[in-house]
């Protein structure tokens, strides 16, 4: 090649191509996506929790993310009871999709899991409550304080035999708290519908029987979404 | 050389590469001086990462030291600071060489450089802190940290362009291709990938547009752009075909840009989306294969000359994991396999291939040959140049044979609803120790590579007049089987 123009031109052409079909078509396509009335914006707790989870870098062990229920198991394993859809992301900023399952998915675990006292206990100490477990325990946000020096507003962990400090009272700083709280609002598994808000994402919505046992290619919906450009 | 023509060509030749040579010494080696330091920053928070994956007890007690910090750190530093910088050291030391000038504004990049690494400290010390943006390859703060990255790459492009425009040699290596591509790229990619109003999906897929892109964009280019110059420097015979080189430029151009969807397969994003990069990720064989083989047929018949040369060994073997990642990458973009890879140490391991096996290699190579010509001194030790290759190739080794076979027993128990999770994790407990051995295999490989870096720039005054390499003719090759150093 001796002509830089050409150069210069094709390079920014090709860049500029991918830039428009998978960020900027994408993000006008989405724009029209609105909250499920079943979907709450964050509380400032919650907000907080989350601002905990990605500065921990939780996002790099757990996925908040279910596929297709016909394309993998992720239904079937029990961790919610639909694959997940673009609005159930909405408030979600960054994202925190994931991509590792290094510990399991947690885009419900506020549906599985509800009781905080076993997730300041699993925080404070994974292998107190999960044997198997190899997630980093997180002692920095507790405090283990004298017995006598535990206050009436102090939340108390009931962390309990070999692993618990010896005279010591475990007790959640605010920022376990708020983790916790955060946590518990992962919930994306009430119903959505399959027919409007669909957009034509990756997994089927509800579960719709997989024609002819094919599970390679995401099962298409009802009727209604004849006009999804899947590609397939 | 009786010719006087011949001489006097010749010593003009000489003269071009030497003066080249010394317009980018002193910021070429202060980037690479600051690069193997970021290495070795980076090795040691890889190793603690990979530690507490198995002894997850371990250091648990300051914030800072927890594995989502640490394991965050050792990407960022080992992007951003070992690979990016030593790869401007590479695009600054080759461009004044192939167009035949001396580096223009080399004071330009030197600030760009300090800059660059200004953002990085700043950037890694928030991040150590629990600040950062929460997008994996986009950690680095996007106020505080981005804009001293943006400068540096900025300042550094600009003396690199002005070293394009006031060229003198009329064709352009294939080499500045991609080095061009490179920078055209990047600032564009990290742009899209740090917007802060994207949010939900949307933050997703740019997310992924971008973490690709830096990959495919960034990091290859510069490093095919480093392979595509030193292999048939040191063997002294050119590249075998230029349409080839074409094909595989442009192909990669347009393809490699359409591929980071596939990080999202099954994920809630629109399926054409997926689809598109599924596509251009399978496409990617055509590039792979046309860069393949114009290395093959470059190398063929000379590849006696790997045990002289260190540096055409570690390039040699980068253009090998380049061909092998990614094809394993068009592989596993499909959605039949990537239902049991995805979310799985295959991912890392697959990680590592590209971003050690290929980048990292072909950078070593890269480092080796340029250093004796800007320094004016040849390398302290031979021996320790050996401990470097044998330590870092048996560690990537390990490494990736482990974390694959791993993943894919871990992926295969995820699939099956009727195995606990607990399966998926003890099936890996193995694979973790074994890649923290290989973690530290690795780090013992980047302290003998610093080492003789650190005592080459403190010898004798040198002595060369002429570049190395130079006046011995090029003679590696004599007849079926018979190589003379």
């Amino acid at each position: 090649m001796t002509r830089l123009w050409l150069l210069l031109i094709g390079a920014s052409a090709t860049i500029g191509f991918a830039l428009l079909t998978l960020v900027i078509i994408p993000q006008i396509m989405l724009l029209e996506i609105e909250a499920p009335p079943e979907l709450r914006p964050y509380t400032p707790s919650q907000a907080n929790g989350r601002r905990v989870y990605i500065a921990n870098g939780c996002l790099y062990c757990h996925s908040q993310q279910l596929r297709d229920e016909h394309f993998t198991t992720d239904v079937a394993r029990g961790w919610g009871s639909r694959a997940n859809v673009p609005a159930d992301y909405v408030y979600d900023r960054p994202h925190l999709l994931g991509t590792m399952r290094t510990g399991p998915d947690l885009i419900n675990v506020g549906s599985r899991l509800p009781d905080p006292d076993w997730h300041l206990i699993h925080l404070y100490d994974p292998r107190a409550v999960v044997p198997w477990s190899i997630m980093p325990a997180f002692p920095f946000l507790f405090e283990e304080k004298d017995s006598a020096a535990v206050s009436p507003a102090d939340r108390v962990v009931p962390v309990r035999g070999p692993r618990a400090p010896r005279g010591k009272v475990v007790v959640a700083k605010q920022d376990a708290l708020d983790l916790v709280d955060y946590l518990l609002s992962l919930k994306r598994d009430f119903p959505v519908q399959t027919t409007s808000d669909r957009h034509g994402t990756e997994p089927a919505g509800s579960p719709v029987p997989p024609a002819g046992g094919a599970a390679s290619q995401p099962a298409t919906g009802a009727g209604t979404t004849a006009g999804r450009n899947d590609g397939a | 050389m009786t010719n006087p023509a011949a001489e006097i060509a010749y010593r003009e030749d000489v003269e071009l590469r030497l003066r080249a040579d010394r317009s980018t010494a002193r910021p070429v080696l202060f980037v690479f001086a600051l690069a193997i330091f970021w290495l070795l920053v980076g090795s040691v928070f890889g190793v603690i990462a990979s530690i507490k994956l198995h002894l997850p007890d371990w250091l648990v007690r300051q914030q800072w030291l927890t594995f989502g910090i640490v394991r965050t750190a050792h990407l960022d530093v080992m992007a951003y600071g070992w690979a990016s910088l030593a790869m401007i050291g590479v695009a600054l030391w080759t461009f004044p060489r192939l167009l035949h000038v001396e580096l223009l504004w080399p004071r330009v990049a030197m600030v760009g450089a300090v800059s660059w690494n200004i953002g990085l400290v700043v950037g890694v010390a928030l991040l150590l802190q629990g600040r950062n943006n929460g997008m994996e390859w986009l950690e680095l703060d996007r106020y505080y940290s981005v804009p001293f990255l943006v400068l540096g790459g900025a300042c550094v492009a600009a003396s690199l362009i002005r070293t394009l425009i006031a060229r003198r040699a009329p064709h352009l290596y294939v080499s500045v291709w991609y080095i061009v591509g490179a920078f055209i790229w990047f600032p564009i990619i990290y742009v899209a990938g740090n917007w802060p109003t994207l949010k939900g999906v949307e933050s997703a897929s740019t997310n992924w547009f971008y973490a690709h892109n830096a990959l495919g964009l960034w990091f290859a280019p510069i490093c095919l752009a480093a392979i595509y110059y030193f292999m048939p420097k040191v063997l002294g015979r050119p590249i075998h075909s230029y349409q080839l080189s074409l094909l595989g430029f442009w192909t990669l151009a347009f393809f490699y840009a359409l591929n980071g969807m596939h990080h999202l397969i099954g994920g809630p994003i629109p399926t054409w989306m997926i689809t598109t990069s599924i596509v251009a990720s399978v496409l990617m064989v055509i590039p792979v294969v046309a860069v393949a083989v114009n290395h093959h047929m470059t190398m063929i018949g000379r590849f006696g000359a790997l045990r002289y040369s260190p540096t055409l060994r570690f390039i040699v073997v980068g253009a090998i994991a380049y061909t092998a990642v990614s094809l394993q990458g068009s592989f596993t973009a499909l959605r039949e396999v990537n239902r049991i890879t995805h979310f799985t140490h295959w991912t890392v391991a697959h990680a590592h291939v590209g971003a050690y096996a290929f980048v990292t290699l072909a950078l070593f190579g890269a480092i080796y040959y340029i250093m004796p010509r800007i320094t004016r001194r040849e390398w302290p030790s031979a021996a320790l140049i050996k401990w470097h290759f044998w330590l870092v190739l048996i560690g990537i080794s390990i490494y990736v044979i482990a974390l694959t076979i791993a993943g894919l027993f871990q992926g295969l128990a995820l699939l099956d609803p009727g195995t606990p999770f607990q399966v998926s994790v003890e099936r890996t407990i193995w694979a973790l120790w074994s890649r923290s051995f290989a973690g530290v295999m690795l780090t013992a490989g980047h302290i003998v590579f610093a080492i003789n870096f650190f005592l080459m720039t403190r010898g004798p005054e040198p002595a060369w007049r002429i570049p190395p390499l130079h006046e011995v003719q090029p003679v590696i090759y004599r007849g079926d089987d018979e190589v003379a150093p």
